[in-house]
Order: C-alpha cells, then structure tokens, then sequence
C-alpha cells in the first residue's frame, strides 16, 4: 500500500506525548556554562558606556561578550547582512543584543545581566512609518528608510470605472508565539571550530552566519537540530546562536541559554504591520475592472526578510482574481520599531486583508452577494495572474474552492443556555438576546516556494543498510509533520520498507529553510530521487548476486523478493551499506521586469474561508463559531497532517482578526507576555469544517503542493467580513477591539 | 571587552546542580519515587523538576499563562511554574513522566493532537485531570473549558478535544 495519501502514525508523536522527546531547551552538556543577553531598553540610543568592571569581582561571572569580541563580520542577516551581531555603537530597536554575559549559573548570568550598568544617549525614535518617508526624518540605514518598493503595472488604466471604491485599512503587527522559547547549547569542537544544537527553521543559513561572524570555515561550523516548539517565521533569523558560539569558543566551554517568555518577544522578527490603501474599479454586473493599492509595510530596524515580504504583498494585493489593469505598490521601511520579517503568510497575510475587505466594499456597492462577486472574478486556468501576468496553468481551482466551501454545513444557532456558546464565554456577560449572528467568506492565495529568481532547490540522502533505511535530510520539523512526510515518500520508493528519518544536521546537504509553504515540497523531491535511487541500486544489486534480471527483483516491506524467496534487508545488504543523494531543483523563476511582469513564482496556493461570528454588539464582544475552509493542496501527503495545518493555521487567523497585537509605544513594546499578548485558547478558537481539494500540480512532486500558509491568508478577512455583516461596522483594522464595535472609537 | 575568566576558580564547577552549591534541598515524591530537589527562594517547582531530569514538563512563559508546564501536586492540577519548590516538602507531584494513560495517548495520536508537541505535555495532564475527575459524561463545553487554560499555538485545538472527547465516551461504555 502506498503511504502517500495515508495518514500514517507521525514518527515524533510518541515521544511528544509521553514527555520524551528532546527540545532544544532539554539538550545540556557536563561542565556546561549558560549565557544572559543584555538588552537595550531604549528604541533608539548610542550606547556610550559598557561598564563591566562591576562584574569582575563576581565568581560566578565568566565573561561579558560585545561586539567588540566578533572576531567576523559584525553584521549579519537572513538576505542581507545589516544587522550587529551586538548593537555596534547604537541600539535601533526596543531589546536590541548589546552584550552577553557567561555565568556559572542561568540565575547567576540573568542576575549580572541585570547588574550590568550600560549608558545610554536616547536619540529620536522614528516610530511612525508614515513618517520614515518623509525625507526630513531620520536616515536609519544608508541609502534611506526605504528597504523595498515593489511597484507592480499591469494593464491599462486604473480609474474612470462605473463603479469605485475607495478604502484604507490596517493590520497589526502579530508575533509568532511559538511555546518552545530560543534555548541552545553551544559546544565548543576540538579543530577550533563550533557544534549547536539548537531549534533553528534553516540550518545553513544560521551556519552561514555563525561562520561569517566568527570567522571560520564552513565545515567548522556544525548545526545539529534539537527538538523545535513551533516557529512559523519566527525561527529564520540569528538570535542566540552567534552569541553562543562565540561564547563557547572563547571560553573552551559548552554554553547554553533559554530565553524568557518576555525576551522571546522581543528578540525574533514578527510580521509586518501594514497600512493598506485601495481602490477598486468594476463594471456594473461586478467584473473587476481595476486594482490600485499602496501598502506600508512597518519593517522595523533591520531588513531580515523585509524585501521578499514586499514582494509578496505587491504580488498578491489584487488576490485570485482575473483583473485587466493593476497598480500595486508595496513598500517596507525602516523605524525604531520591533524587526519585522517572516511570519506564516509572508505579506500576503496582509494583502488578503485589504483586497478582501475592499471586496467586500465592492459587493456592498454593487448590491452583490459577496460570494457571487468573487465568483463572477476568479482566476480560471488559462488566465494571467492579475499583478504578474504569468499564466496560471490548470492548478487554479478557484470556482471549485468557492462551491466546496459554501457548501459545508453551517453551525446550529448557539444554545441560549449554553454560557460557553456566548460571546464573552462562561464570564456570562452576554445575554442571547443581544447576540447577533454574522456570517463572511473571503479567498486567499499565495506562491509556495521562494519567488522572483531565487532557484529553489533540496538535497537530501537516503541510505540502506542492515538495519533498514535512513533519510539524511537538513529539513526541519517544526511541528508541520515533514520527518512523516519524508518518511512516506521514501518507503513508497522502496517498496514500502520501514524508513526512519535521522535528525536533521548540516552535514546532510541544504535543504533550506522550513518556510514559504516548501519544506515537503523540495526536500520530498529530493528524498523521492534519492530513495528512488537507493532502489535501483538495490535491485541491481540483488539482480547482480543472484543472477537474475532486475525485473524479477521486487521491493518489499519486509526484504526483497526474488523468484519467489523473500530475502531479508540484512542478508542482501550485508557490509555493503547503498547510499544515494539527489538534488531536487524546482522549476526556476524569474524576476519580474521593470513593472514587475514575468513568470516569478512557481505556483500557487489557493484558499477559501467562510466565517460565522455571534457579536453581543453592546459590549463589543465576538465569539468566532465556526470557520470552514476549502483548500487547494495539489495532494494530500498525510491527510491528518493536513487537517492540522488547516485547523492551527485558522487559530493563528482567527488570532490576528480579533485578539492579536503586539503594541509598542514609541518603538517600546507594552506587551510582551502572555498575559498581555493573547493567543487564542480553546475557548476562543472556532469550530472548523474542512474540505481538501486535490488537484495536482504540474509542478510539485507527484503533484503536491505547500499547504502551511494558506489557512491563515484569508480566515481573517472571512472572520472580519462576518463580524462587519452582524454588526455594520465598517471593521477597517485587525484586530478587530470591541470599542470597534460598540463605536467608542 | 571580555574579561574571560574562563580559567579561573569557577572553572570545572557544574552549575548544573543546586545541591553542589550548598543550596537548600526539599524532598518531594515525584511519581512515587523520593526525590531530593534544589530549592532556593526563588526555585520554582517546574526549574526544580527540570533539573532534576525531568524535562518532559516544559515551560513557554513562566507566568502560569500557558499551561504547558502543568504537573498535579497533592491531586491538583497546578502550573508548576507558580508554586515554589520549598512549600513542596513532603508533597507528591505527579509529572508526565509518570505515563500517560494508553487510549489517551492513541486518541491524541489518531486525533492529530500534536504537531511541535512542545504544549503536550501539559495538555496531557490537564485532559487527564479532567477525564479523571468528571462526574457524568464530559460535554464538549467542559472539556473546552477544562483545556482553556493550556495554549497550544500549532494545531487550533480541535483535535486535542475530538480525542478527549472519545476518551471520555470509550471509558464510559466500558471499552
């Protein structure tokens, strides 16, 4: 039987239900050392003084590590390297790194942290993006504030339609709250070199960057993932790992540290806060005629992934529609604020937002159903993606996504007994008189894979040895399932052996990093070449030995079949381990022309939500029902691995649409714990009905596509329209506060 | 600017263990078993339990926010973060060490209850808590509410009260 397509036993869950499985912040070394971070409390300030002598007397205190230590490069980053290993001089942003003590003790280096005396000279905080492009505030980085404009033209004009709409609206800037917060160890290797273990999104571009920092060849540096607790963007970036491995090569020492919760906030790159300005021009039956939008992305105080974000928000600001003239800029810049960079959805999180709300305005001027304005306007195969112009192939099941999704069941009315069915919960705020049911559907799409050149590629190693079949893979499993899927595609390949996934290293060859919807898609194709390898290898190799033709020698999930004997793996490997490695490259893109036309992405990603919200319009309060989804997957690797990407991706949404925000008063974060910054619990989070659409694309290998991002491109969009439907709030910004609703604000 | 001291007397300690600094200790019965854990003024159960060994339990915020570092002390469901390991003398704390019960385990796996895994640990106690305690059958309502107090960022939760939910059902049936 295939494992493709099966929702075969992931092989990380036992050990994460019976509380075995070793996170990066369980990993520990004898003799070891841990590590504190200093950091700024200013958004903005030149640091004048270091003082660290007041530590010297302290014996539990090994050393105090700045940039002054980086025997490197000072600057490093994700794309381009603007980023201080320590804050060289300034600190540009709210808990900027400025030095990294080493202790005997967690406690002891926390408490000398804190000890630290540094002195600061505030300098002007440029917290306003608006603001950053104005060309009399503040340059924060050479060449100016602005990191990236992606202005996409295409077609003819974009005014003078029968129709117009004209709105602005805002989304906020959302953190990716992983559970496992940042912990690695560092130990120092005897060549001179450096091993971390640690729970990293992309090994090579973290190894890349430690070397580049301290000064060491490649092969010096070695990556060894831990156990990772979520990332969804938020683990593409340095953090602690140049910190650690600096402070482990100038001790001689393993060093280890766990950042706190509130840290954790402050250290990673969360998603963009975004202005959104459109305008959008139809015929009077609703053809679309036009889409002009500007958006402001907040990048922060260094690029990280700024510049690919842009891309993608001006690549999917007009959605999945067929529309003959697009306008669309998207542009990042940078401030004093947090750093901005990958989050799930990648820009287009925030596109979605403003083109379905404007949508959503359309509908509401033509006196258009909302469902049947986006399905008078889909993208059909064959048709030209609005902003780039590339042809979507056959992949394109819009008007499918939209039926399938419309057609699953609506959730009863809400138990007016039920005080959990409420909005406001068992709290008993709301009375049902009061409820007032909304119901809102919006569409979503986006690349999978990087975009706009980037050639996009995997390695990956399958070896055969007495003891059964290893994949050797520098993939991450961040949760998503991918060693399962991995180890699907590799026993098919092998007739169904027993495939077992070692843990991911550097060693293993690039993979990249487990974002933009690619980990399965590029490292499946490599493990299926390789493994496919492995077993003509195998037949061959038995054919050989026994003297029979290879078309008599059959892979089986116990050994290998040959006239009729099964001959154990263990007997017809012996000493002699198979190893196969293959490169997967995905079909290559290009960037865009000077109005950014051209055959940029791979493929697509397409998604549909349908929400419904009961609102309690006098208090404010909303309490999300259900949200159903059709998604476009291309092939569903491992059904219930899918089902869960839907069902976590909606929560993440239903998040951003109604609880969160990551506030910052002059570039200084206000909430930065878990009490302040709410995540959506059980009793926040929606019901959720699923239907997968299973169309292969050309593209994916046997015809797979990403699936992580979509669910959360258009729930939010979809959970806003519903809430705006029961109350008749206009709803411009998300998260959506309840004085939005009872009209204080 | 470092001042590496990396030679000097601290070196070779282990920081690792509290007992090796001369700390206070208390005795707890973990799992049925007596152990002796580090305890200054400021240790929290859930750091005394880790360095213990005993990592199963983890901790996202340390605030009693999250739910992922929740143990049963005296028969309590409890975030061991919020209780100091000194007033644990005596006491017996039960952790996800101590194993999970096997229809639990195969529900949550079947269910799709885990992805990063990183909130399991926690969530298990708290569903075996529940599941343990409820007087009737659970109602979707109470195991929701049961659950509310465990943040899970990865899987939206559905699956995690689906296989609750059948657990319930399945016990109650006699299966």
């Amino acid at each position: 039987m295939r494992r493709v397509g099966t929702s075969v036993r992931r092989p990380d869950v036992a050990a994460k239900i019976d509380g075995s499985f070793v996170f990066s912040n369980d990993v520990t070394a004898d003799d070891e050392l841990y590590g504190a971070t200093v950091r700024s409390p200013h958004a903005h300030a030149r640091i004048i003084d270091l003082e660290t002598s007041g530590l010297a007397a302290d014996p539990e205190v090994v050393c105090v590590l700045s940039i002054e230590d980086v025997p490197g490069a000072r600057l490093v980053g994700h794309i381009v390297a603007d980023q201080p290993v320590f804050a060289d001089g300034v600190a540009r942003y709210h808990g900027e790194p400025v030095a990294f003590v080493v202790a005997t003790t967690q406690e002891a280096a926390w408490a000398a942290a804190d000890r630290l005396v540094v002195s600061y000279g505030p300098l002007p905080v440029l917290h306003d993006p608006e603001r950053a492009l104005d060309p009399a505030s503040p340059r924060l980085r050479a060449g100016g504030n602005v990191v990236r404009r992606a202005h996409l033209r295409r077609g003819g004009d974009v005014s003078g339609a029968p129709v117009e709409v004209e709105a602005t609206f805002h989304t906020a800037r959302q953190d990716q709250a992983f559970l496992g917060v940042e912990s690695a160890l560092a130990l120092p290797d005897a060549d001179g070199g450096v091993t971390l273990r640690l729970a990293t999104q992309d090994l090579h571009t973290d190894q890349h960057q430690i070397a580049a920092a301290l000064d060491l060849p490649l092969d010096k540096v070695r990556l060894e993932m831990a156990g990772i607790g979520g990332a969804f963007g938020g683990r593409e970036d340095i953090t602690l790992q140049i910190h650690l491995a600096l402070a482990a090569t100038v001790t001689g020492r393993p060093v280890r540290t766990t950042y706190r919760r509130a840290e954790s906030f402050l250290a990673h790159p969360k998603r963009h806060p975004a202005r959104l300005h459109y305008r959008l021009g139809a015929e009077l039956d609703g053809t679309l005629r036009y889409v002009y939008a500007r958006i402001l992305l907040d990048g922060g105080a260094y690029a990280s992934t700024s510049m690919p974000v842009a891309g993608s928000a001006a690549y999917f600001a007009a959605g999945p529609y067929r529309v003959p003239a697009v306008d669309v800029e998207a542009t990042s810049v940078c401030t004093n604020n947090p750093v901005s960079g990958a989050m799930r959805g990648f820009g287009a999180v925030q596109a979605c937002f403003g083109m379905e709300s404007a949508m959503d305005l359309l509908a509401a001027e033509l006196g258009i159903d909302p469902v049947e304005l986006r399905r008078r306007n889909v993208l059909a195969p064959g048709d030209a993606f609005p902003t780039s112009g590339q042809p979507v192939g056959d992949a394109a099941p819009l008007a499918e996504l939209i039926d399938r999704c419309v057609e699953l069941p609506l959730p009863q009315r809400a138990d007016p007994d039920d005080p959990y069915a409420l909005p406001g919960g068992t709290g008993n705020t709301s009375t049902a008189a009061n409820v007032r049911r909304g119901v809102g559907f919006a569409l979503g799409v986006k690349n999978h894979l990087y975009a706009e050149g980037m050639q996009e590629e995997a390695t990956a190693t399958v070896v055969v040895d007495a003891t059964g079949v290893e994949v050797r893979s520098a993939a991450s499993e961040v949760g998503q399932g991918v060693v399962s899927a991995l180890a699907q595609i590799a026993s098919d390949e092998l007739g169904g052996q027993e495939v077992r996934v070692a843990g991911a290293h550097s060693d293993h060859g690039y993979a990249g990093s487990s974002s933009a919807s690619r980990a399965t898609f590029v490292s499946g194709g490599a493990v299926r070449d390789a493994a496919g390898e492995a077993a003509r290898l195998l037949r061959a190799r038995v054919a050989q030995r026994w003297s029979v033709p290879e078309a008599e020698v059959e892979l089986r999930p116990t050994g290998v079949l040959v006239r009729g004997e099964l001959l154990p793996l263990a007997i017809v490997i012996g000493e002699e381990p198979i190893a196969a490695t293959a490169t997967f490259l995905a079909p290559s893109t290009e960037r865009g022309d000077e109005h950014g036309q051209g055959s940029v992405h791979v493929s697509w990603m397409f998604v549909a939500h349908r929400a419904v919200v009961d609102v309690d319009a006098q208090l404010g309060l909303v309490k999300v029902v259900q949200v159903a989804t059709a998604q476009d997957v291309g092939i569903a690797v491992n059904p219930r691995a899918v089902r869960g990407q839907l069902d976590g991706g909606i929560a993440q949404g239903l998040g951003l649409a109604v609880m969160e925000h990551l506030q910052s008063v002059e570039g200084v974060v206000a909430n930065a714990t878990f009490t302040d910054y709410l995540v959506p619990t059980t009793a926040d989070m929606a019901a959720t009905e699923v239907a997968l659409v299973e169309r292969p694309d050309p593209a994916g290998p046997f015809g797979l596509k990403g699936v992580g991002e979509p669910p959360v491109l258009s729930s939010t969009p979809a959970i806003v329209a519903a809430i705006r439907a029961a109350t008749g709030r206009a709803l411009t910004r998300v998260p959506v506060r309840p004085e939005d609703i009872v009209g204080t604000s | 600017m470092s001042t590496d001291r990396s030679t000097g007397p601290t070196s070779g300690s282990n920081g690792r263990s509290s007992t090796d600094l001369g700390e206070p200790t208390v005795r707890v019965h973990v799992n049925g078993m007596t152990r002796e854990l580090g305890a200054t003024s400021t240790t929290s159960l859930l750091r005394a339990l880790r360095s213990a060994g005993l990592t199963g339990t983890t901790g996202a915020c340390e605030q009693g926010e999250c739910g992922s570092c929740s143990v049963v002390l005296d028969g309590a469901l409890v975030c061991s973060c919020l209780v100091a390991a000194f007033t644990c003398d005596g006491r017996s704390v039960t952790t996800i060490e101590h194993g999970v019960a096997a229809d639990l385990g195969d529900a949550l796996e079947r269910h799709g209850a885990v992805q990063c895994g990183f909130c399991t640990p926690g969530m298990v106690m708290a569903a075996t808590t529940l599941l343990d305690r409820c007087d009737g059958a659970l109602t979707r309502g109470a195991v929701t509410e049961g659950l509310a107090g465990n943040l899970c960022r990865c899987t939206g939760y559905r699956g995690i009260i689906e296989a609750v939910l059948e657990v319930d059902g399945l016990r109650r049936n006699g299966a």
